[in-house]
Order: C-alpha cells, then structure tokens, then sequence
C-alpha cells in the first residue's frame, strides 16, 4: 500500500477515537437527560439529536462548513479567541464528526438508560448513594451495554462517513484525509488496485464491528427476559 | 419521643387521598395492612423520602427527617433507611459482597457517631440472613428466596434506625416464603430495628405483627398491638371471611403419648398438635371465628378438645345476614365466634352473659 493510504488510515483511525471519545462524554449526559427529563424541551432535543441521522451527510456539511468559515459566526468565534478557522482542519473535520455521529451515541445510552427506569437509582439511594454517587456506581455499570454499543457504532460510522469529510475537510492529505475520501481519490485516478486494498479493508472492518454488536447485544436480551 | 416514630401524611393518590396521622412504637414489627392500592406502599416511599407528599412530617427516633411546617427535608440517601422492595432489586453489576458493601461503605461513612467496625456489621447482617454461602455469587444465580435475603441483609449492613419492608415476600411462591419467614423473625426477636412491614397477606401479617395499622382508601381504619386489632369487631378483619384472633401463649406442656402439647396464653389454655416446641417456647395461635361455637352449659362426652369458659362481650353482623360475629372475653383475652343470627336469637345471647366456647381448631402459625 502507499504511504499516502497507510497515512489515510492513521488518520482515520485517529479521528474515530477522539470522535468516539468525545462522544461518550457529552453523550451520556444528553442522553441522560433525554431518558429522564420530562421537560417541553425534550421532543425538540430529541429531534435536533436525530437530525444527522436524516440529514444528508452533504447538507450538514455544507452547514457546518458555512458555520465554521472565516465569516460565518463558529469561525468569527474562533478567531476571535485567536484558535483560527477551523474548516479544511483537522479540528473542523473532528467537530463535525462528532455532531454527524451524535444519534449514534445518543440512542443506544437513551435506550439503556429508559430500561434501567428509576428504581436501582431508588435502591441506591436507599443505600446512602448521593444522586451523583448513583450515577456513576449504578446507573453507567448497569448501562454499560448500551454505551459500549454507542462507543462501536460511533466508532465505526466516524470511520464510514464521507461526504461530511469532503464537505468541511476537504481531502487534505495528512489532515483531513480520511480512508473513504482516499478510496475516492484513488477511483478517481483509476488506480484500482489501491482503491481495492482499502475497501476491501473496509469491508472486512465493517462485517467485524457488525459481528461485535451482534455478540454485545446478546447479554442485554438476556438480561431482559 | 425518641422510642416513637411520627408519621403525619396527606398525599394526594389516584382516587382518593392518603391521609394518616400516626404515632407509633419504635420497636418490633409494624405491619401496614391492607388491600392493594389503598396506600400502604405510598406511605412508606414518604418514610424513605423516595416521594414528597405536599404536606407530611416525619420523626424517627427523635429525629426530624421532614416537615411542611418548618420546610424541613432530609433527601432520601441521608435517611438512615433500609428499605427492602418486592422484587429483591440487588444491583447486578456486583455480586452478592459487592451488593452488602454498597450500602455499608456510604452509611459508615455518613455514620456521625462512632459505628460499630463495618467488619461487625457485615458479619452481623450475613450471618442474621444466613447468606454466608452465597457471598462471591452473582445475583443471577441467585434463587428469588435468596436474593430477596441478600437484599434484606443489604439493607440492614447500613444500620438503619428504621427497616422498610415493601411487601417483600410477595413475588415469592409459598415455599420460598416459608423459607424466608424465619428470618424474619429472628429480626424481630432481636429488636434491634424496628420495621414497618407492608403487606396484604394475613398470614405475614399472624407470623410476624407486633403492631397493625389497617388502612384503607388512604385513611387509617384501625391501628394497636396485632392481638388487640385482630380481636376488635371493629376492624375490617373481623368482616373477612378468615376472621378470627391471634393468641399469644407459651407452650407449657407436651404430651408425648398424644403428640399434643398444652398451650397457656392470657385468660385460659388450649391443647393442639404437639409441632415440637419445647416447653416454655412462646407460640402465636390463630383460632379462626368460624370455628368457635358456642353452648350454654358445658357440653360432656364431646370430641372437641378445646372447651374454654367465656362470657360474651359484643355482636356485629357478619357479611352474610344469616350470620353474626360475636366476641368472647375469657380473662384479658377477646375471642371471635361467628355463629347464625338464629343460634345468637334461640341461646339469647348478650353482653355478660356466661357461655363455653367450643373451639374446635386451632393453627400454630409460628
């Protein structure tokens, strides 16, 4: 393989983890929130969350990469507190991962956070754990399938996404070149058998995750009848 | 006022409103008793401070855990509570140990006078439930008798001044309540913790009461020590169908020839199946009303084994109008008899007059 496509999986691989780790902390809260505020606002988040599951990637992208510019208000932002603009970077292409993978995140914690209900956070309670003390010792342990299967999906769609790449980051290599957009460039050079290298890395990659989640899910059927 | 616990709640329910002012003794085993949805569990969720009504006061042991009045509220997890649910509800993450230490680290550590060594309590609650076995287990493995004990073991591992129990033999078939109901007792002979016991079932209620409060509809229809509610024709009790009292005796004799042994309570004796308690042991007998009959002179060469002078208290119509229920007094003790309005018409019965009762049943039930 080139070092331009082993450059291209580095990348992307760097990318799924920070996008997957941010993911994780800000979509636990969220989804937290979700499964058990009974607020007016709550139909309105949930939908905004859910939005890039039905945006097409290029919209969002284009939004983003409006938002983000030199002179759209992200990008007046971040010049303003001297960071500079963050389109055709690899900060930019993170921010936008991060928001195009979000219902990935959010849904399976929401779900597992909706089965759990209120009452192991009522027995903690019982047994002297603060709110937060049960949060953390009881609610995430108890949960842990649903983030687990978070963490791979929001892994493995960062490293599937496309068109949000090409939008906002603009198939830099070495910054913003990622597997799927060097797949593309390879086609587009019509050198094939390197195009071939990586998808088909890919779809191994992808039957893999897909198998993974199968044996997740498995415990939580279980665990459920 | 630190051996009462203060129980003041009006919470509005689906249907009607809990409403019960109650004073009781902080000891032994209360029960509250009643049908479903009559506010039982509701109250207890107060107690524990897991729901707030809109106006309640609560003191246990002296200590104000919440009151309308001067806006005091101590959130549930700073109530030194245990609180045992219907479904045993242990955290599944953790084995049997990690589910007795969780509670048992927090509470020693909001503890503010000098607690006994964790290592006492632990050892204390483990071996007060039996569940020595069963530490390093999963909750899964678990059978629902066991793990309804490793719950109740769990909650008594952070101390509580007060032990709640949610119905919690109810989602267990008879034979893993039989199994648990021993424990229960051995609770409560310790008294070391007084419990407020929810339930529906009259038979829990036989074995283990020391006080009963009987609610219905959100209100408190009757409440005192189980021996005085049980034989009051004012309680609901006395309308059901199982009316009758319980007595509470000392097995004072055995007859090995028989297999019979001689129970004495307040007010007179009664022979019934020797069950292998040694003499001196203190039993609970119930005598269901509808197996006491009554004569006007004392019957001679009759099977009935049971035959104890009385006099007749009070009258209260049964549920069916052919029947009625009529009290006994023999010494202290009040017994039940439900007998037809017809006998009560032809025998002349009132208040004062001498009868023999005829008791021709009596269950041990612990």
């Amino acid at each position: 393989m080139s070092p331009e496509s082993w450059q291209a999986i580095v990348l992307t691989l760097k990318l799924a983890t920070l996008t997957t780790v941010l993911l994780l902390v800000l979509a636990t809260p969220l989804a937290w929130w979700l499964a058990h505020r009974r607020s007016a606002w709550r139909a309105a988040v949930s939908a905004v969350v859910t939005l890039p599951l039905v945006l097409p990637p290029s919209v969002l992208g284009f939004y983003l990469l409006v938002a983000l510019g030199p002179q759209g208000p992200l990008g007046q932002f971040t010049q303003a507190m001297g960071w500079g603009v963050m389109s055709f970077t690899f900060t930019g292409l993170l921010i936008g991962s991060v928001i195009f993978s979000l219902p990935f995140a959010v849904q399976p914690i929401q779900n597992a956070f909706e089965a759990l209900g209120t009452r192991p956070l009522e027995v903690a309670a019982t047994l002297r754990a603060s709110p937060l003390d049960a949060f953390f010792t009881v609610a995430l342990p108890q949960a842990r399938t649903g983030l687990l299967t978070a963490a791979v999906l929001s892994f493995a769609h960062t490293v599937g996404e496309f068109g949000v790449v090409l939008m906002i980051g603009g198939n830099i290599p070495g910054q913003t070149r990622t597997v799927s957009t060097q797949i593309y460039g390879h086609v587009e050079a019509m050198e094939y058998a390197q195009a071939h290298a990586l998808a088909a890395g890919m779809l191994a990659f992808s039957f893999a995750v897909l198998l993974a989640l199968a044996f997740l899910r498995r415990p939580l059927s279980r665990g459920a009848a | 006022m630190t051996n009462v616990t203060v129980i003041h709640i009006q919470l509005p329910r689906a249907g009607f409103l809990l409403d019960v002012d109650l004073e009781l003794p902080a000891r032994g085993i209360t029960v509250l008793f009643g049908p479903s949805g009559s506010g039982k569990s509701s109250l207890l969720r107060v107690v524990a401070g897991l729901e707030r009504a809109r106006r309640a006061r609560v003191v246990v042991g002296g200590e104000v855990w919440e009151d309308d009045a001067t806006r005091e509220w101590v959130p549930a997890h700073k109530r030194p509570i245990g609180l045992v649910f219907q479904e045993a509800s242990l955290f599944d993450h953790l084995d049997v140990m990690g589910n007795l230490r969780y509670g048992l680290v927090r509470s020693q550590r909001l503890a503010r006078t000098a607690a006994p060594s964790a290592q006492a309590v632990l050892d204390h609650a483990i071996e007060r439930l039996g569940i020595g076995h069963l530490l390093q287990r999963r909750p899964a493995t678990l059978s629902g008798g066991e793990r309804q004990r490793v719950a109740i073991a769990r909650a008594l591992a952070t101390q509580p001044r007060l032990l709640l129990l949610d119905e919690p033999l109810s989602a267990l078939d008879a034979a893993r309540r039989q199994e648990i109901l021993p424990w229960l007792e051995r609770l409560r002979d310790d008294a070391q913790v007084p419990m407020l016991y929810v339930t529906h079932s009259m038979d829990e209620l036989a074995r283990l009461a020391d006080q009963v409060v009987v609610l219905d509809q959100g209100r408190v229809r009757i409440s005192g020590p189980v021996g005085e509610v049980l034989s009051s024709l004012q309680s609901p009790m006395a309308q059901a169908e199982d009316a009758g009292v319980l007595l509470l005796g000392q097995v004072v004799e055995r007859q090995a020839k028989w297999q019979l042994a001689r129970v004495a309570f307040a007010g007179g004796e009664l022979w019934l199946r020797d069950a292998g308690h040694a003499v001196g042991t203190p039993v609970r007998l119930r005598v269901l009303a509808r197996d006491v009959s009554l004569a006007m002179q004392q019957p001679r060469d009759i099977s009935v084994q049971n035959v104890v002078p009385a006099v007749v208290d009070a009258s209260e119509d049964a549920p069916h109008p052919s029947q009625v229920t009529v009290s006994l007094r023999c010494g202290p003790t009040l017994i039940l008899s439900r007998i037809t309005r017809r006998a009560a018409h032809e025998l002349a019965l009132a208040p004062g007059r001498p009868v023999w009762a005829l008791i021709k049943a009596v269950a041990l039930v612990a």
